[in-house]
């Protein structure tokens, strides 16, 4: 097993109003079967031992499934490998001697906490605002009375598997959460369950993402690049098509 | 301390729906005048939150994560059972109620776990309204897959995100209560103590974890859902910030702590690959219905796996258990892998790991089919192995993953301090010895949409509560006791990092208060615990301080209370001189090495009361003798 020596550059900054600036870090001994967090925590550990503040990102499952993670890492939002969250990348992905640059993701929309972690309850709010149907609990009919088609239950399920972890809105040039936003709706929106708060969704939904501060969506598709789901940016055509279905 | 069930009399099938009939209502327009807390925003929590600010009461809920939907229910892959019988092969509420208990090894409350059972066909109905995309045949209706420990199709799946789906759903109606005004959320706040008041639990101190401030929140009920506590062995399936505090902040208070040595070695997990290895990832056990589980015969043949003829291999599980075969339950599962490893069959290069072969069934059903069923696991594994499935056997492991014991609670699940009630994976109830797959997503859905949301209103209708403000001698002793174990540990500055102490006590809870256990091994246990422990708060190293975003800190007082726990576990394992389960003690197995129970003497639930901890843990042992009415104790055979 080779270890290597990695050169990290890492975006450190105490809080929202401070000013942030990048920090160069020589690690050692970094096997290739590390993930990628891992390797930091063994960056934090040596910080810990010298008296030094450790770096503060997000994680918790470490799996790619709860989208706390939201490293951008040389440039693009969850590292190098295709649908892949940072917690699952590997540093099998880099060389001996590689320099990387590690930085929160960067939008309005998205105070900074601290070092890499930031504040990204405006997804909340948009959600907050017509992700769901309306149902009470108890209100339920029987699960088998409304049968979906497979294949429409199988695209919504593709935009339905969306971990909010917003890599979409950092990678985007104009920090829009489009694809976030147009994912709840696609998979909302095409189900029986969903169509009777269709429009109302779709217009509340929209606006409170404008009302957050995220920009225009116009066409770059970086969104759909970095999404460690694969959502597709069909889920924004949707997204319009029914705004407009609703205002109109 | 006195321990109640409070199960209802009656035949099983109406216990509940009579009860429902006996509980005390509170009235619409009184509802909004009662405040009710709920700690995590898990299943259990969210589905509570939820269902009771729909009913109309002030709710507020708090988790540590950054949003609600993060919270780890949403990690689980596999699937949520329900006896719907959609695939007419013989599935019924009493099978579900059944398997369920036998699967717990009989150490749960019959009442309890027919009520799960009863409930499990609502929760699928309410996912389905709220749009959860559960898998569906060509015809358009639900689909349904086997899962360990049952003969029958009962488990409804989400491809493999089936907790994720189901708490997009739950997490979605919480947020539509937000949006009403009828839930106040609090992300990034961590509950630190429960504030109890004439005997009842009244509030609640959390940190707030992005400006380290400590906050007081009074209320009427405070209901528990903060999940379970695996990562007492620090490597585990859990996710990293999962942690036991609020609940064993709550025990401090007074709450019993129940069965705290069940734990579930869950078999199919990615073996550990190095020291720097900070979680274990599952691999859903829907895996082993295509999967066949071997090692090579000879503990020397070094072939490699593929060129290992069929006479070589050794298929344990279906060789022992011809009628379950790889379906066998995960604790039956979790220790024939020890034995064979044990026995220096192990493969891969430390030895500590099986193969889960999907030659045959890709020969079988073609490599599509497969793909389509398992194919985002297969990618989760071969990234993190580099090793490709679809060519080359998967190399698995047990590992840890789910709690059955939690905080003590009665069939109303609330705990003998009054208000306080638990649900989800937090409270002991249904699973007994061993939760069998697809079970948890079950258990934290019922709690939250179908139990809590009633019994608490019995609770408020009936209890005298005088009014208190968070200015209150209690909330001033809750907080300032909050800070000082925060100082406490800052103030150390010792020479080991946290992360260091977690390890190491990680290592002796598994190699000791593991897979299996002895006497001899929990007795050092509980001493190398303890050594451990005095060590921490002398050499503890937590860097910066309290008053900012600081996940170190957050590490550290979770670690001191799992310190606690880990001692707890240990004891109760040690009491409990039988084995059911997962509780496997070497001095009693079966000839065939099976768990062998003692229903004359450990018929009981193990509530423990906390007595506080000088040098040692002082705890004091209450037993609730488990009757069985309606089921007959049979000693678990998956032959």
């Amino acid at each position: 097993m080779s270890e290597m020596t990695i050169n990290l550059k890492i975006w450190r900054q105490k809080n929202a109003k401070a000013e942030g600036k990048f920090q160069d870090y020589k690690l050692n001994g970094v096997s290739e079967h590390m993930s990628f967090l891992e390797m930091l925590d063994v960056l934090n550990e040596n910080l810990i031992k010298e008296g030094k503040d450790p770096v503060e990102f997000d994680y918790d499952c470490r799996e790619g499934i709860c989208g706390s993670c939201n490293l951008v890492i040389n440039g693009r939002a969850h590292g190098p490998k295709h649908m892949t969250a940072a917690c699952q990348l590997h540093m099998r992905n880099y060389s001996d001697g590689d320099t990387i640059v590690v930085e929160p993701p960067r939008a309005k929309a998205f105070p900074i906490v601290r070092d890499l972690v930031v504040d990204r309850s405006a997804f909340d709010r948009i959600i907050e605002a017509g992700g769901y149907v309306s149902v009470k609990t108890g209100a339920a009919p029987e699960a088998n009375l409304i049968p979906v088609e497979k294949d429409t239950a199988d695209e919504a399920f593709d935009y339905a598997t969306c971990i909010g972890c917003g890599a979409c809105v950092a990678a985007c040039p104009n920090s829009s959460a489009s694809l976030f936003t147009g994912a709840k709706l696609a998979h909302l929106n095409s189900l029986p369950q969903g169509k009777p708060e269709r429009d109302k969704r779709s217009i509340a939904m929209v606006e409170q993402m404008e009302a957050e501060g995220f920009g225009d969506c116009s066409n770059h598709a970086e969104c759909e690049a970095v999404c460690p789901v694969g959502i597709s940016i069909s889920a924004i055509a949707e997204m319009r098509r029914d705004y407009m279905k609703a205002m109109f | 301390m006195k321990l109640e069930s409070n199960v209802p009399s009656g035949p099983l099938e109406e216990k509940w729906s009579r009860h429902l009939k006996d509980l005390k209502l509170v009235a619409p327009n009184n509802k909004r005048k009662y405040k009710v807390i709920v700690v995590g925003t898990g299943l259990a929590g969210a589905s509570a939150a939820s269902s009771l600010a729909e009913l109309g009461y002030e709710v507020s809920t708090f988790c540590i994560q950054d949003s609600a939907r993060r919270a780890h229910s949403i990690a689980a892959q596999g699937g949520i059972n329900a006896a719907k019988n959609y695939p007419n092969d013989g599935d019924s509420v009493w099978r579900l109620f059944y398997d369920t208990i036998k699967g717990g090894d009989y150490r749960s409350r019959e009442a309890n776990v027919y009520r799960l059972a009863q409930n499990s066909n609502s929760i699928i109905d309410q996912a389905v309204a709220q749009g959860v995309p559960f898998a569906r045949e060509y015809g358009g209706l639900l689909d349904n897959r086997s899962f360990g420990g049952a003969q029958v199709s009962r488990t409804f799946y989400a491809r493999g995100q089936t907790g994720q789906q189901l708490l997009l759903g739950a997490y979605q109606s919480m947020m539509r209560q937000v949006h009403a005004g009828n839930i106040k959320n609090y992300p990034r706040h961590e509950m630190l103590d429960l504030v109890v008041i004439d005997g009842k639990a009244r509030g609640i101190i959390t940190r707030n974890l992005v400006d380290g401030s400590i906050n007081r929140w009074q209320a009427d009920a405070v209901v528990l859902c903060t999940g379970g506590y695996g990562n007492v062995f620090y490597l585990s399936t859990n996710a990293k910030n999962s942690n036991v505090t609020a609940a064993w902040r709550c025990h401090k208070r007074g709450a019993a702590f129940a069965n705290p040595c069940m734990v579930q070695i869950h078999p199919t997990c990615i073996p550990v690959s190095g020291d720097y290895q900070s979680k274990l990832t599952l691999m859903s056990e829907s895996l082993r219905n295509d999967g066949r589980v071997w090692v090579p015969r000879d503990p020397e043949d070094s072939r490699k796996p593929n060129d290992i003829p069929e006479e070589d291999r050794y298929y344990y599980l279906e060789e022992k258990y011809p009628s379950f075969g790889n379906l066998v339950p995960r604790d039956v599962a979790s220790r024939n892998a020890k034995m064979v490893t044990d026995d220096g069959m192990g493969v891969g290069e430390t030895g500590l790991a099986v193969y889960l072969d999907f030659r045959d069934a890709i020969k079988r059903e073609g490599k599509e089919a497969i793909a389509a069923k398992y194919g985002n696991l297969f990618d989760m594994y071969q990234n993190i192995t580099d090793d490709n499935p679809y060519e080359t056997p998967m190399r698995i492991f047990p590992a840890v993953h789910y709690t059955m014991g939690g905080l003590w609670v009665d069939y109303n699940l609330m705990s003998n301090i009054p208000g306080l009630f638990v649900a989800g994976e937090a409270n002991f109830s249904d699973h007994g010895a061993n939760r069998l797959g697809a079970s948890a997503l079950m258990q934290g859905l019922s709690d939250g949409y179908f139990i809590v949301p009633y019994t608490i209103g019995n609770y408020l209708a009936d209890v005298d509560l005088t009014k208190v403000t968070t200015e209150h001698d209690a909330f001033s002793e809750a907080a300032s006791s909050s800070s000082e174990t925060l100082d406490k540990l800052l103030s150390v500055n010792g020479d080991k990092t946290v992360v260091e102490f977690h390890r190491e006590l990680g290592k002796i809870m598994w190699d000791k208060v593991g897979i299996s256990r002895s006497k001899e091994g929990l007795e050092e246990a509980i001493e190398e615990i303890r050594a451990l422990r005095d060590e921490f708060y002398e050499n503890v190293r937590v860097p910066g301080d309290a008053t900012y975003y600081n996940k170190y800190l957050e590490f550290a007082h979770r670690v001191a209370d799992f310190f606690e726990l880990a001692e707890l576990m240990a004891v109760d394992a040690l009491d409990r001189d039988e084995s059911c389960g997962c509780h496997l003690r070497e001095e009693y197995q079966t000839e065939e090495g099976e768990a062998l129970r003692n229903d004359d003497e450990f018929s009981y639930v193990s509530a423990w009361e906390y007595g506080g901890v000088n040098g040692k843990l002082n705890t004091t042992l209450h037993k609730e003798p488990l009757e069985f009415e309606f089921v007959e104790l049979k000693q678990r055979s998956y032959k």
